[in-house]
């Protein structure tokens, strides 16, 4: 580990210990401790939804299902959707390393609204208890999609409770997202000009776009939906004219783009730990920031590619798909601008960056499987099976929480003062790696031999490679214990950090370790650009 | 840039901002942004509204013939009077007018969107209910296009109900204006939160406008037809 040669700080005041007590925290309005709130939050629910899957995968060992009814069932994996899309992968990156770190990056006191910040944390942690609730008293089992008429009109499941859990985050998400928007807009330190911005600002940007522009219809559509089931009439009640394909269409309006929330903050993260942990300056940085806002744009016109197989006319299906098509190009800008880095680079392999080769390679998987579903006579085949399982979760897990995972590693020093044991770090980088694919590779083959997904049982001649995903998902789930366990016990013991322990280039590591409560002495003032590595090679 | 940035602050000048200029500009950005998401939560219902009316142009017509046109008609005047009050409580600060005026313009605004309201319940909605024109409560009508008569007054009552929640919303905001405006916290230099709770409200009338031409004045409806 290269670390920079500066002593730890040693005034001893940071945001962590500055008051104490639980109203110090409950009542916070700095960004940083706000961000660790939602850590905590969302930490939760990761494992409340991870035990979802985990029952599930134990389910799945035998053809006729080893554990429960096939009613429980549907609720387990609706369950497992609706808690990890809506309450873990939404809010992870932005709401955690985000809040944290976006106005350490660009040489801000604090975001522009922190009341505002506040108060998306409490709506959140509503939308939240709402939704664990519902799951508790009943549970839900429409799938995460919460398709009518059957949500509407038959489940007799908790189905308004959880739709309002979801509406309420939905405007946590909203708050959190223009929050964003302002402070990059007008928080920025003097000399931080656009083209100097971190990467990962870039992409905290163009998601804060599809938040605000999103979220707003998710949140209308289930408001008519809960309606729809409360009243018993509405807009996609067939027996008053009402069409069910309208929900679906404004469903996935925000639902399509709400996957590029939960992969752009990833890609951000791994921008910065590629160039990090290479010595080098990112290659193409402006092609690589602007490939962000390109995927925010695009990802709001590619919503039919789901529905390819609902009837929906062909000419739609087929623009649809041409435009899903071009999410690729942008996608693939990025992996060659990551590889163009990394080219040359001195490259060293701690926890952090071994999260990050993670990403690219599984987010490589996912991405061109995606191309198989966007094409209209390959989807008809794969639409509806375990294919699309393993291509989401390649995406959602293999990318969104491999780069989560790569960014606490990188920043936890930062966040808590603290190392964490790195040999230990990097085994439990490796055994996650290890159990992911093996839970979803096999899920690729099952799929293209066709075993429809949601069904509690399948054919006896699937049973080996259900058998494997579900091996898999065993290790995988030690993987993520692992860091459970060396991150608490790090935050008592672990060896003080210091200012910038992978000497990292950042306003966020001229700071001390853990930040002030007001993050800088004196507000910083930019004079060169982002990872400007190369000026560091000189000297040496 | 205010003079005022490097001397004293004024009131209602936040920490995290490095001046007075910031600080405004944050805020008036953040409203619009808030403003854009709005857009985004009524066009959700614009756009379904805009399939089915195409779909069942018919019933759609029908439907809209039962409304009370001549108090939807009265409303958009009274929100349109409002929005000119607001606009001078804006303008009332802005030139240092005494506070007692800028509460004037405040309670009159207050005023006339609680006379929107008003008139909405107990003129409007009230007496669709007594006709039995709310879908899912109380249903009795058996006219021609009966169905899509129902779809129509769904999207109605779904549109106008969550505008009104705005309404009450905006209400509560005039409210603390007028109590920040009693303890002198507005200033020429700062009424920020006037000038941002200005734009919602305006935003809110908008919406209206759109409304009662939507869901009013379809299938050429005017008087003496």
């Amino acid at each position: 580990m290269s670390t920079s040669q500066e002593k730890p700080v040693e005034s001893g005041v940071n945001y962590l210990n500055a008051t104490y007590g639980i109203r110090s925290w409950l009542l916070t309005l700095d960004h940083k401790r706000i961000g660790l709130l939602y850590l905590g939050s969302i930490t939760l629910m990761f494992f409340v939804g991870g035990m979802a899957a985990v029952l599930m995968r134990l389910h799945l060992t035998e053809p006729q299902g080893a554990l429960f009814e096939p009613e429980t069932y549907n609720k387990l994996f609706s369950t497992h959707g609706i808690i990890m899309v809506f309450f873990f992968l939404v809010p992870s990156i932005p709401a955690t390393l985000g809040n944290f770190l976006i106005p350490l990056m660009i040489g801000a006191r604090d975001v522009a609204f922190p009341k505002l910040n506040l108060m998306s944390w409490y709506i959140f942690i509503t939308g939240a208890a709402l939704a664990l609730y519902a799951t508790l008293s009943g549970g839900v089992d429409t799938g995460w999609t919460f398709y009518p008429p059957y949500s509407s009109l038959y489940s007799h499941t908790q189905v308004v409770a959880v739709a309002l859990g979801v509406f309420v985050a939905g405007f946590s998400s909203i708050l959190t997202g223009l929050n964003f928007i302002v402070t990059i807009h007008k928080m920025r330190a003097p000399g931080m000009t656009w083209f100097r911005l971190p990467l990962f600002i870039w992409a905290m940007y163009a998601t804060s776009l599809i938040f605000v522009l999103g979220t707003p219809v998710i949140a209308i559509t289930l408001f008519l939906l809960g309606m729809e089931r409360i009243l018993h009439v509405g807009i996609f009640d067939p027996s008053v004219g009402g069409d069910p394909l309208l929900f679906q269409h404004l469903f996935w309006f925000y639902s399509h783009p709400a996957v590029y929330i939960m992969i752009l903050p990833g890609m951000g993260v791994v921008s910065e730990l590629i160039t990090a942990f290479s010595r080098k300056k990112i290659f193409g940085y402006a092609f690589v920031a602007f490939s962000s806002l390109s995927i925010a744009v695009i990802s709001f016109v590619v919503w039919g590619h789901h529905m390819f197989v609902t009837g929906q006319s062909i000419y739609a299906g087929l623009v649809f798909s041409v435009l899903s098509f071009l999410v690729a190009i942008p996608s693939a800008v990025k992996v060659f601008n990551w590889t163009a880095t990394l080219y040359k680079g001195s490259i060293s392999y701690e926890a952090p960056m071994l999260y990050a080769l993670g990403f690219i390679g599984l987010f490589t998987i996912g991405g061109l499987t995606g191309l198989f579903l966007a094409a209209l006579a390959t989807d008809v085949h794969l639409n509806g099976t375990y294919f699309i399982v393993a291509h989401f979760h390649y995406v959602m897990v293999g990318g969104a929480v491999m780069a989560y995972m790569g960014g606490l590693h990188f920043w936890w020093p930062k966040i808590t003062g603290r190392l964490y044991p790195d040999l230990w770090a990097r085994i439990a980088a490796a055994i996650i790696f290890i159990g992911f694919n093996l839970t979803f590779f096999p899920q690729f083959v099952l799929g293209y031999l066709g075993m429809p997904r949601r069904y509690a049982i399948y054919p006896a001649e699937f049973q080996v490679l259900n058998v494997m995903s579900s091996a898999g998902a065993s290790i995988l789930g030690i993987g993520y214990i692992i860091p459970l366990v060396y991150f608490i016990w790090s935050m008592r013991y672990g060896p003080p950090a210091g200012k910038n322990p992978w000497g990292a280039k950042g306003l966020e590591w001229t700071t001390q370790s853990p930040p002030l409560t007001q993050n800088f002495e004196e507000i910083p003032i930019v004079t060169e650009d982002a990872y400007n590595y190369a000026s560091e090679a000189a000297h040496v | 840039m205010s003079e005022l940035a490097h001397g004293a602050h004024p009131q209602g000048f936040a920490h995290q901002f490095e001046d007075v200029e910031q600080q405004r500009d944050a805020g008036r950005l953040g409203m619009w942004v808030f403003l854009v998401t709005e857009i985004l939560f009524f066009g959700g219902m614009f756009a379904s509204y805009t399939i089915y009316r195409a779909l069942h142009y018919e019933s759609f017509v029908t439907g809209s013939h039962l409304l009370k046109v001549r108090f939807g008609a009265t409303n958009t005047y009274v929100l349109i009077g409002s929005s000119l009050t607001m606009a001078l409580a804006i303008r009332a600060a802005q030139t240092g007018k005494k506070k007692g005026q800028i509460i004037f313009w405040l309670i009159l605004t207050m005023i006339l969107g609680a006379a929107f309201i008003g008139i909405k319940l107990h003129y409007e909605w009230f007496r669709d209910y007594q006709e039995g024109l709310i879908p899912g409560v109380q249903w009795f009508y058996n006219g021609p296009h009966a169905p899509g008569v129902k779809m129509f007054m769904c999207f109605y009552f779904f549109m106008t109900g969550l505008h009104a929640i705005h309404m009450v919303a905006g209400l509560g905001i005039l409210t603390v204006l007028v109590i920040m405006t009693a303890r002198n916290k507005f200033s020429p230099e700062y009424y920020a939160p006037l000038e941002i709770s200005g734009l919602y409200w305006h935003f809110v009338d908008i919406v209206w406008i759109f409304l009662f031409a939507l869901l009013y004045l379809i299938g050429g409806r005017y008087p003496g037809s």
